[in-house]
């Protein structure tokens, strides 16, 4: 039996794809146990995570809050303003703090793309990314593999899917476009031209400045959010423009497969990049996206906690 | 390896067991089969054959991993391959029996007695298995067993299943595991 420990989960980029498929195959298990009547395992017990969030986030936090009380990890959340950040204390220092408080874990968000790879190079504990800049956020990225795996299978090579709107911006467009190459799917990228990054052709994905040649026949589509602070700015003059050019409603998905899903990360722009009625489709998958972002960070702090030891006989 | 169980005296055997078990249940209705993973799915799948054919309802089966409940999950390796546990409803004012092929330290037994408990209050919890062997290191005992069986530490039992039926052999602790050509079959 193979036993293995990931230490760090700082970004899809640093990971392989035999460890991507193994968090994959573990979330079904924690998704079994967030179903039954007692929600908890004692797996983690007498093991701290610190959650470090210096980026306000509220469904991120509270999923990884619940993913390590699900495992009976003991879990401490650290806002940005509440920490001593705000009194100018460096992250290096935060870090060295949180190791000399013998955490087992720190997961991170910071505005910095790097912030988590920095602090891996200094704590003791094991460090996940819970999304950094725009560089990563492995976790979402996972947990969407782990919706489309449940709802369209485990083969992922010919399955087409369409990432839609600030591609630039997106460190959630950045994981999953690196994982569902890595997984063998064929991704669509498209957006306005000024959301689209300069070298996107290095990852591996069709480009499109137009939506609807991205949806076309796809099997999966995931609309991003539009962050309402880069509205006004010259990269994105109007937002009606946006909603009527970008915007996913109920004729554009036709030209998806008719059995197509529908994706997005939260918090939604109802009316923005998504249409109402297809936000509570039959084919959006955003609610079953949720759940199983608790799975499949149970599965990433079970593996990220646990210490090496010798395994012992079983009986 | 000597064998300890051959296919004729493990079926000989569950038959016996089984009757056992309904006589102690009065038949039963609310009995549910609780196989350990993964050395009690063939035995609890052979048991509840022949339940079914002692009785007119056959018994609920499910299975249980009981990795995330050993009392070395946070400081032995993590195991990545944890396989489903599946319980066949709410296991509340039940009567489970837990299924597993050898009996040991008792230390997979406490955990899955937990893990158990964590699917319902059960009205009572039985343990089944086919050879109950020295070396406890909790306090644990089986309610049914085909064999009871004294070996020396670096002595290891394996029990397994192919076309003949399920066999119980035993071996030095150092030799590989599973023997060749060998299948256990997944329990729905």
């Amino acid at each position: 039996m193979t036993q293995e420990r990931i230490r760090h989960l700082l970004g899809i980029d640093d990971i392989e794809r035999e460890t991507a498929e193994r968090l994959l195959e573990l979330a079904e298990t924690f998704l079994e146990v967030s179903r039954r009547p007692v929600r908890k395992v004692p797996a983690l017990r007498g093991k701290t995570i610190i959650n470090v969030f210096f980026e306000a986030s509220t469904r991120t936090r509270t999923s990884f809050e619940l993913a390590g009380k699900r495992l009976s990890a003991d879990v401490v959340n650290i806002g940005g303003s509440s920490s001593s950040t705000s009194k100018g204390e460096t992250l290096r220092d935060t870090v060295n703090t949180l190791d000399a408080m013998h955490a087992d874990v720190i997961v991170i968000r910071h505005a910095a793309s790097g912030a988590a790879h920095y602090v891996a190079r200094y704590a003791r504990a094991g460090v996940v990314n819970a999304g950094d800049g725009m560089h990563e956020h492995p976790t979402q990225a996972l947990l969407d593999s782990f919706t489309i795996r449940q709802k369209k299978g485990r083969d992922f090579r010919g399955m087409k899917v369409a990432i839609c709107g600030d591609i630039a911006h997106s460190r959630v467009a950045r994981s999953n476009a690196l994982l569902l190459r890595m997984l063998g799917a064929d991704v669509a990228l498209a957006g306005p031209r000024t959301l689209l990054p300069n070298a996107v052709e290095s990852l591996g994905c069709r480009v499109y400045d137009r939506l609807e040649p991205a949806l076309d026949g796809a099997d999966v589509v995931m609309m991003l959010r539009i962050q309402r602070e880069r509205l006004g700015a010259p990269l994105l003059p109007a937002i009606r423009e946006y909603a009527r050019t970008f915007g996913l409603n109920a004729a554009r998905l036709k030209l998806a497969k008719p059995d197509a899903i529908v994706m997005h990360p939260g918090p939604m722009n109802r009316g923005v990049e998504i249409s109402e009625d297809v936000a509570d489709g039959e084919h959006s998958v955003i609610l079953n996206q949720v759940e199983a972002g608790v799975a499949v960070r149970m599965a990433v702090l079970y593996l990220a906690a646990s210490e090496p030891g010798a395994p012992t006989t079983d009986g | 390896m000597r064998t300890l169980l051959d296919p004729e005296s493990v079926a000989r055997g569950l038959r016996r067991m089984a009757g056992e078990i309904i006589e102690r249940h009065a038949g039963a209705p609310d009995l549910v089969l609780v196989a350990i993973r993964r050395g009690g799915l063939a035995v609890a799948a052979a048991l509840a054959h022949w339940l079914g054919e002692l009785e007119p309802h056959a018994p609920l089966l499910g299975s249980l991993d009981i990795t995330l409940y050993r009392d070395d999950a946070s400081t032995a390796l993590p195991n990545p391959r944890i396989g489903p546990s599946q319980i066949p409803g709410s296991l509340e004012g039940r009567h489970v029996i837990l299924v597993d092929d050898v009996l040991y330290t008792g230390r997979t037994v406490r955990a899955a007695i937990d893990a158990v408990m964590d699917y319902g209050r059960p009205r009572l919890i039985e343990l089944a298995v086919l050879v109950d062997r020295n070396g406890r290191e909790l306090p644990i005992q089986a309610s049914y067993a085909l064999k009871t069986e004294t070996l020396q530490p670096d002595e290891r039992i394996d029990v397994f299943e192919n076309s003949a039926g399920i066999h119980a052999v035993v071996q030095a602790k150092a030799s590989p595991t599973i023997p060749p050509g060998a299948a256990r079959p997944e329990v729905q």
